[in-house]
């Protein structure tokens, strides 16, 4: 008896790190997955013959993004209820086809395959992450058909078969540096998770702190879902910069904050700037460890306009009256209607018309006007600089007054000239 | 000076923080070789259970103090009842343990999600544990200390429980050689009951303790688990003097290799380094001498 379990215990020992290995190896396999898109480039099945019209919404509803992308699958069906209630699209009933993402970027890909050929939905509303995004643009690229995608993102993309409804750089990180220059900081220090987004968004940073005397103190990034935060709250205060640009993502987050309140750090000597806090998160980091922090997004619930208090009160009657709107949520809502004006606009519901008619479409939406540009397939939108209070919701404390036009590869920036090669 | 002072708590806060994610590891898996892949999950339920606590009891300093208890007994008593239903069915075949744990994990954490939904739960850490103190020149989190004494109590306790408890000695016995142990008339049924009892109840506890300086949702024991191993194996299977040098090891090394470079280079040297660590010594720091024939 004795023997078995000791050469087991031996043998156990690789087991836990082999799993760790193939753990990794798994996740680094994830985003190929528009290399199986068969490239269907024949008539499209959508059925415009009845009086529903049926559109896809394809958002993880389960596995690590699932926190985020629910409140998006959420938004997107309150926004097609409005519709419906309303008259519908050129008279027809939107049905909505709901798919889960499952957080995988080639689960994302095979449903979008299966949304446009076999339920044949008019459009796609969804996706969150970058590399989600990535692996679904050729299938809807070789089937010619459409993505609505609500999220920020870090720009240096467009293509005809995607809208993109969230801001792009020039509408986020760069009106925040401006914001941030503007209040006299003349040094930064760079933390972020270690990905796309916020390398991307950081050699942004870069170049823009180059071009206007502002000094890198320091760039530090974590692996998603780091949860100690000592080491870079030690060096961030030694290398004492007048404010710090937070990029981490998701519960990395919470250990970041409760480390810089505990070490005294606080928002009046060295405010910390994040692009990637909403609403919802700052319910899980604790308002009172984040309290006087300042976020950059397009939109806040705290927003005064009737439009967003029609939506805000729409959404709590629906999903619950503690359940806040952020940002991405108010961007797929949004979507949606940006989608209605394009094909009344066009008349039609085909790919085609519709990207034709896009340029110049409006809607008035919770956050502003926004208005959709043909060319990249971005919208005008207003940027926002927000501070976290006690209550746990975001106040703008500065705005860009009119909506800015979307630059997703900065080419109306001169500092931005060399970040553009990439 | 600031800064190695600031970098050699960090280090041994990291460290005490893997030592309380390992300790009940160095008994369900160094003493019992169970792996159990649950007992991240069993540290998430000890931080979902402050999360509870703190709803009744909403002073947050006395609810931290309950939870430290109750945290201790909710782990104690998932670990009791893993170990009657399904692991003491496979104590000789450790790859369908290894399994089955981890579909129990995946079990808890949706369970988690359902019960407490997607996004984080925030506990209050209480008055007192916030802010931090001055030690030459660098600040020192409360909370981090709190966690530090914590693992060295935990620690102390475990180690006196072994050595000088009629418990602490059965178990010892049954590790060292069941079947002697079984001939003195010690029950093996029960001692590994009380074992995985004890180390399931530390995860608990872990769980509440890790509340004050991160996140509290349902995948919060996946990014300790494997440390949690690492340190184990390191330590020497069945060694609790081991665990202790192996987890302050890895947490000084973390902390001076990142400041020097990136979280994330510092996670790949660390790992190279135990790599080669384990292939010159691949019984870990300490071995245990038992009796058994390997």
């Amino acid at each position: 008896m004795s023997v078995a379990r000791s050469t087991f215990a031996k043998r156990a020992v690789a087991v836990p790190v082999a799993l760790a290995a193939a753990g990794l190896l798994l996740t680094a396999c994830g985003s190929k997955a528009g290399d199986t898109a068969t490239g269907a480039t024949g008539e499209s099945c959508v059925d415009t013959s009845g009086d529903t019209i049926k559109v896809g919404s394809l958002n993880s509803l389960s596995g690590t993004m699932a926190i985020s992308e629910v409140t998006v699958r959420d938004s997107i069906a309150l926004a097609v209820e409005e519709i419906n209630a309303s008259g519908g699209v050129l008279g027809k009933q939107i049905q909505i086809v709901a798919e889960d993402g499952a957080s995988e970027p080639t689960v994302f890909a095979e449903k979008a395959e299966k949304l446009i050929s076999s339920d044949c939905v008019a459009a796609v509303f969804g996706g969150w992450t970058s590399s989600s995004r990535k692996a679904m643009l050729p299938v809807f690229e070789d089937n010619d058909a459409l993505l609505y995608y609500p999220v920020q993102y870090e720009g240096l993309e467009s293509s005809p078969n995607i809208f993109y409804t969230g801001a792009t750089t020039n509408q986020q990180i760069v009106p925040a540096l401006d914001y941030l220059k503007e209040k006299g900081v003349k040094s930064l220090y760079l933390v972020g998770s270690d990905y796309v987004f916020p390398q991307t968004a950081n050699r942004i940073i870069r170049a823009y702190a180059e071009a206007n005397g502002i000094e890198i103190k320091g760039e530090d990034y974590t692996p998603l879902g780091s949860t100690d935060f000592s080491t870079i709250v030690n060096k961030i205060r030694t290398a004492d910069a007048d404010a710090v640009f937070n990029t981490l993502n998701g519960d990395s987050n919470v250990a970041f904050f409760r480390e810089y309140a505990n070490v005294g750090l606080k928002a009046a000597d060295m405010p910390v700037v994040s692009v990637s806090i909403a609403e919802e998160e700052v319910v899980g980091i604790g308002a009172q460890n984040i309290e006087g922090q300042l976020t950059a997004w397009n939109y806040y619930q705290t927003v005064d306009s009737p439009e967003n208090k029609s939506f805000v009160d729409a959404y709590k009657a629906k999903y619950g009256a503690n359940k806040p709107t952020s940002d991405p949520m108010e961007a797929a809502y949004t979507s949606v209607y940006l989608w209605k004006n394009t094909v009344e606009k066009a008349n039609s519901f085909a790919v085609a018309d519709i990207q034709e008619a896009a340029d110049g479409v409006t809607f008035d939406s919770p956050e502003g006007t926004v208005t959709i540009d043909g060319d990249n397939h971005h919208i005008a939108k207003t940027a926002r600089i927000g501070e976290i209070r006690g209550d746990g919701l975001i106040y703008t404390v500065w705005d860009s007054g009119s909506p800015i036009e979307p630059d997703p590869y900065l080419k109306s920036y001169d500092w931005a000239s060399s970040l553009s090669g990439s | 000076m600031d800064v190695v002072v600031g970098q050699l708590f960090t280090g041994l806060s990291i460290g005490s923080i893997l030592l309380l994610a390992a300790l009940g590891l160095s008994l369900t898996f160094g003493q019992m070789g169970v792996i159990n892949m649950a007992h991240g999950e069993f540290i998430m339920a000890g931080s979902y259970t402050a999360y509870v606590v703190q709803q009744v009891i909403s002073a947050a300093g006395v609810s931290l103090l309950i939870s430290l208890l109750v945290g201790f007994l909710v782990g104690g008593a998932m670990g009791v009842l893993l170990e009657v239903t399904l692991i003491r069915r496979m104590y000789h075949r450790p790859l369908d343990t290894l399994l089955v744990t981890f579909g129990v994990g995946l079990l808890l954490q949706q369970a988690a999600r359902d019960i407490f939904g997607a996004p984080a739960v925030n506990v209050v850490a209480p008055q007192w544990l916030s802010g931090g103190v001055e030690v030459l020149g660098a600040v020192v989190p409360k909370t981090r200390l709190f966690i530090l004494v914590l693992a060295a109590v935990c620690v102390v306790a475990l180690i006196v429980a072994m050595k000088y408890t009629p418990m602490g000695r059965r178990i010892r016995a049954v590790v060292q050689n069941r079947d002697l142990a079984e001939t003195v008339g010690i029950s093996s049924r029960r001692t590994d009951i009380t074992t995985f009892f004890l180390g399931s109840g530390l995860a608990g506890l872990a769980g509440v303790a890790l509340t004050l300086i991160g996140s509290t949702s349902p995948t919060i024991g996946q990014s300790y688990l494997i440390d949690a191993f690492l340190v184990v194996v390191i330590g020497g299977l069945g060694r609790i003097e081991g665990a202790v040098i192996a987890a302050v090891a890895l947490g000084l090394l973390n902390s001076f290799i990142e400041y020097s470079t990136t979280a994330s280079i510092a996670k790949v040297i660390v790992f190279v380094i135990i790599v080669v660590f384990l292939q010159i010594r691949p019984q870990g720091l300490f071995a245990v001498k038992t009796r058994s024939l390997v």
